[in-house]
């Protein structure tokens, strides 16, 4: 970091060279501009979060509403993450609400009617998850029907398993450990613990909240040490405590003020695992790389050896398991499995994908990213239904978010291929 | 210089960061063709841009007269008003429709709004004839080869009233035959009074055909060449390409050749859209340790296809034949197997099959040895990733500001380089290279050959396919020919010139 003459730690972009004896305004500027046009989309969530605690007079950020936004959304958030590694291959998935609804018939069946231990249930679900993601990737994959057809016949196909498996009508009630998983809390296993003006908060939560905070500014001191031990370009100093700072103040308010409502909800520690580990499969793996590489440039990555129909097929039988989990929690959150449980979850899910940066033509995209488009979503229809906005309009603003996510990165793409040229 | 049909003057173009072009002139006479010579990069296509209205009036500094009057075109379609067509180097026609349908599209033969097609077919035959082109008008385009599609692209340029054709690396595609044909089509075309610009990378063709030749080198104009006194070589050529005199082209290299690495016995391949049609047949081909071996052989022979075949069946179905790798016979069935077996394959269309244009260089040169090289247990250790691709940019000369550069972002040569690094990784035992050195600048090449000239000292066996024959002679130690998919040559070093060379690889034609 100290030397930055070597042309390692030239960042592309407008900034030009960081000089040495270029003043720390000028700097932190620079790399502030670069990181506006990388993170457009935490940036316009902050934004709309704003938008609407003002439009709600603060209410949006109430413990019990951000309690709300966590689990009303969480479903769609799992299918995000399934979602986003299928964009990123370059291919799609139509059938995830079918999916969904299926799956949460098979728990429903498995559980109410034959009385099978809940989490041998769950087991078997998402084994059936994974056989329909197997069998979509089959016909993707290596008998090579584009994903958009397979995954159409497979919206209609299970939609109608669905109905048979039901009947035609919801069954339920599901055991209480599946509900306390989609709907549930931990307990205040330590007691409450006042917060002055706050009010009492629940210690417990509290302390997951900083040993969660610590446990990220651990790795990513870590990271950062190992990168410059490598002499790869790493923030300086005070921009690196900033970001770590304004992520540890984030993530301690959300904490707060859901310790004060009823603790952690389950789902989101189940999500803040699924986040953390499937980041790190698109990141750091082999197999996440690969998932990159086919979708950036499928013969290239076929002529590198990849083994691009297993990477393909094996994306599917994934989502399909993510999907059987969203449906286990959907169905729990509801206590029965009905016939039109998960309708248009998978334009939510593709909508989430979209609206956080990845590219239509593949190989673009993050798990994060997703998730932001899913809050993003939430966050509107949670936002507008505060301020009493009918559904065609929440609707409405849905549909025009989307569009202008994606012109966005149109544009900016397009902006940076003529600069380039 | 008493009548010309074009004169650019002054023209300056300005990318952000980039001055592509500085104070250019640019003299056309009527009815000649003049050709345009420069390294990638000198401005060629930035020019025929300007001149074209693909970069409108305004966006650029300079002024154009063309045919007597001051030109200011706002797009495209203002410069072919003015008789200007420009045929790019991919062709723009729609594989799925008719030559007829092809040629008058933009321009429909129509009737209030209904297009008469009786109209069309006739004036396409029409034009059709005039650039010697035997197809119905109603053939589909993607049942014809590249060669008469680039007629149809002519033939589209004259239904336009085109009084100056430009054509940007027409013969890239094509082979000798062709090549020749189209030659001879611009010529008659010329005698009709139509005046053609040519951008070509083959010298020995712009001195065959062209009038007058100007030369651009970094945005700027060297000197414009009269080609009628015939004094004018390729070597003068080039020296003014790349402003110094060229005496050695190639690096000098000593062979030092070891045991046999790699033979192919009796290789035969089928077409996989005509299973009927043999690609290569019975091909016998021996690869040494530290040998630089050539693959000459014109388009259509069955070079590509033969290394692909070889590498994993990525190319054609009914395989037949025998590999030893170091003198055990094995079984390549997919590209993985012919990595664990050390043999690579760097393609001769990079960008489509070569590299991952939106990824960065680190992650494109790791993309081989990620699964065996970076990663334990599935895990990727960026930092060595990172370390090992700082390594290639700098023993390579990769000429980007960091590994974390965009790869389609760069150079040609520059991402040449990207794909040999990312082979070299993988540390294999023969490297088969495809068109190393296509679309790429003087400078870099010698670079290119300098790398392959290490791996070969390194005891790495090369196959190089290439369609430049200077290039094969510069730089193999061995080469074969190819024609029509038999190997019908195999020549040291010392035997091997241009003539029988070309003898060889047309030997059996008809």
């Amino acid at each position: 970091m100290s030397s930055s003459t070597t042309p390692a730690n030239v960042e592309v972009g407008p900034a030009g060279t960081p000089g040495e004896q270029r003043p720390p305004g000028r700097l932190n500027l620079g790399s502030l501009s670069v990181n506006i046009r990388q993170s457009g989309i935490y940036i316009a969530f902050a934004l709309i979060v704003l938008l609407f605690s003002v439009l709600t007079d603060g209410a949006l950020l109430q413990p019990q509403n951000i309690s709300n936004i966590i689990v009303q959304n969480s479903y769609i958030l799992i299918l995000a993450i399934g979602m986003i590694l299928i964009i990123i291959a370059g291919h799609i998935d139509l059938s995830v609400g079918s999916v969904v609804a299926v799956t949460g018939a098979v728990a429903a069946v498995l559980m109410v009617n034959y009385g099978v231990p809940w989490p041998v249930a769950l087991l078997l679900t998402m084994v059936v998850g994974g056989l329909i993601g197997a069998w979509q990737g089959f016909w993707i994959a290596y008998f090579g029907i584009p994903s958009f057809i397979v995954t159409l016949a497979g919206m209609l196909l299970f939609r109608a398993l669905t109905l048979t498996v039901l009947g035609n009508q919801g069954i339920g009630p599901f055991p209480d450990a599946v509900r306390t998983l989609s709907n549930g809390f931990t307990d205040g296993y330590l007691g409450n613990v006042g917060l002055g003006p706050l009010g009492g908060a629940d210690l417990f939560s509290l302390l997951v909240g900083l040993i969660a905070i610590a446990g990220m500014a651990a790795a990513q001191w870590r990271t950062r040490a190992a990168r410059a031990g490598y002499g790869q370009s790493v923030d300086p100093l005070p921009m690196f405590a900033l970001k770590l700072a304004a992520s540890a103040v984030l993530i301690m308010a959300v904490v707060v003020q859901l310790a004060r409502f009823r603790n952690l909800p389950w789902v989101l520690v189940l999500l803040a695992a699924l986040v953390l580990g499937y980041s790190l499969l698109a990141n750091r793996s082999v197999f996440g790389r690969r998932i990159y590489a086919v979708g950036g440039n499928l013969q290239a990555a076929v002529l590198s050896g990849v083994k691009v129909k297993s990477v393909v097929f094996w994306i599917f039988v994934n989502m399909g398991v993510l999907a059987s989990l969203a449906g286990i929690i959907f169905a729990g959150r509801l206590n029965q499995a009905g016939p039109t449980a998960g309708n248009s979850f998978e334009l939510d899910a593709i909508a989430a994908a979209f609206i956080g940066g990845a590219a239509v033509q593949g190989g673009v995209g993050k798990v994060v990213g997703a998730i932001t488009g899913g809050l993003i979503m939430g966050v509107i229809n949670n936002g507008m239904s505060l301020i009493g906005s009918p559904s065609e309009r929440v609707m409405l603003v849905k549909g025009a978010v989307l569009l202008a996510a994606v012109a966005f990165d149109v544009w900016t793409k397009r902006r940076a291929g003529a600069a380039a040229r | 210089m008493t009548d010309s049909i074009l004169h650019m003057r002054g023209i300056t173009k300005t990318f952000p960061g980039v001055r592509a072009l500085q104070e250019v002139n640019l003299s056309v006479r009527r009815g000649e063709i003049h050709a345009i010579c420069g390294e990638n990069g000198a401005g060629k296509s930035t020019l025929m841009k300007v001149l074209s209205g693909v970069y409108p009036h305004g966006s650029y500094e300079g002024e154009i007269e063309f045919d007597g009057e001051l030109c200011r075109f706002g797009g495209i379609k203002d410069s072919e008003d003015a008789g200007i067509v420009i045929i790019h180097q991919e062709l723009a026609l729609c594989p799925q429709l008719s030559i007829a349908e092809n040629i008058f599209l933009g321009n429909e033969q129509a009737e209030r709004g209904l297009i008469d097609w009786n109209r069309t077919n006739h004036q396409a035959a029409l034009l059709i004839r005039r650039v010697g082109l035997a197809e119905s008008p109603v053939t589909q385009i993607a049942d014809i080869g590249v060669g008469k599609q680039q007629l149809v692209e002519i033939a589209k340029a004259l239904s336009k009233k085109v009084k100056l054709l430009i054509l940007d690396e027409p013969t890239a595609a094509l082979n000798d035959q062709d090549s020749a044909h189209l030659l001879d089509l611009l010529r008659g075309l010329r005698d009709e009074g139509i005046t053609c610009v040519i951008i070509s990378h083959k010298l020995n063709e712009i001195i065959d055909i062209s009038d007058s030749i100007t030369i651009l080198r970094d945005g700027r104009t060297i000197e414009t060449l009269e080609m009628a006194g015939g004094q004018v070589t390729e070597d003068r050529i080039i020296s003014g390409m790349v402003g110094r005199d060229l005496d050695n082209r190639f690096p000098p290299h000593e062979p030092r050749i070891g045991e046999e690495v790699l033979r192919i016995e009796d290789w035969t391949v089928h077409s996989p859209s005509q299973p009927e049609r043999r690609v290569v047949s019975g091909a016998n081909l021996t690869l040494r340790r530290g040998e630089i071996v050539g693959l000459a052989g014109l388009m259509g022979a069955g070079r590509t296809e033969l290394a692909m075949s070889v590498f994993g069946r990525t190319y054609g179905v009914g395989i037949s034949g025998r590999i030893y790798k170091d003198g055990r016979q094995v079984e390549i069935r997919n590209v993985q197997d012919a990595i664990r077996l050390g043999i690579a394959y760097a393609t001769e269309d990079r960008k489509r099959y070569g590299l991952n244009l939106i990824e960065d260089i680190k992650r494109n040169i790791s993309a081989v040895g990620l699964g065996t090289r970076l990663s334990r247990r599935g895990w990727v250790n960026e930092n060595e990733e990172y370390r090992v691709a700082e390594g290639f940019r700098r023993s390579m000369n990769i000429k980007a500001p960091g590994v974390q550069s965009i790869v389609g972002k760069l150079s040609g040569g520059n991402q040449q380089k990207v794909v040999l690094s990312k082979w070299i990784y993988a540390d294999p035992d023969v490297l088969i290279l495809d068109e190393p050195t296509r679309g790429i600048d003087v400078g870099a090449k010698y670079e290119i050959y300098t790398i392959i000239n290490q791996l070969a000292d390194e005891g790495k066996a090369v196959l190089v396919i290439s369609s430049e024959l200077p290039e094969l002679l510069g730089l193999c130690d061995r080469i074969y020919t190819l024609s029509q998919g038999r190997v019908t040559g195999e020549l040291p070093r010392g035997e091997a010139t241009q003539e029988r060379l070309m003898y060889h690889m047309t030997s059996g034609q008809e």
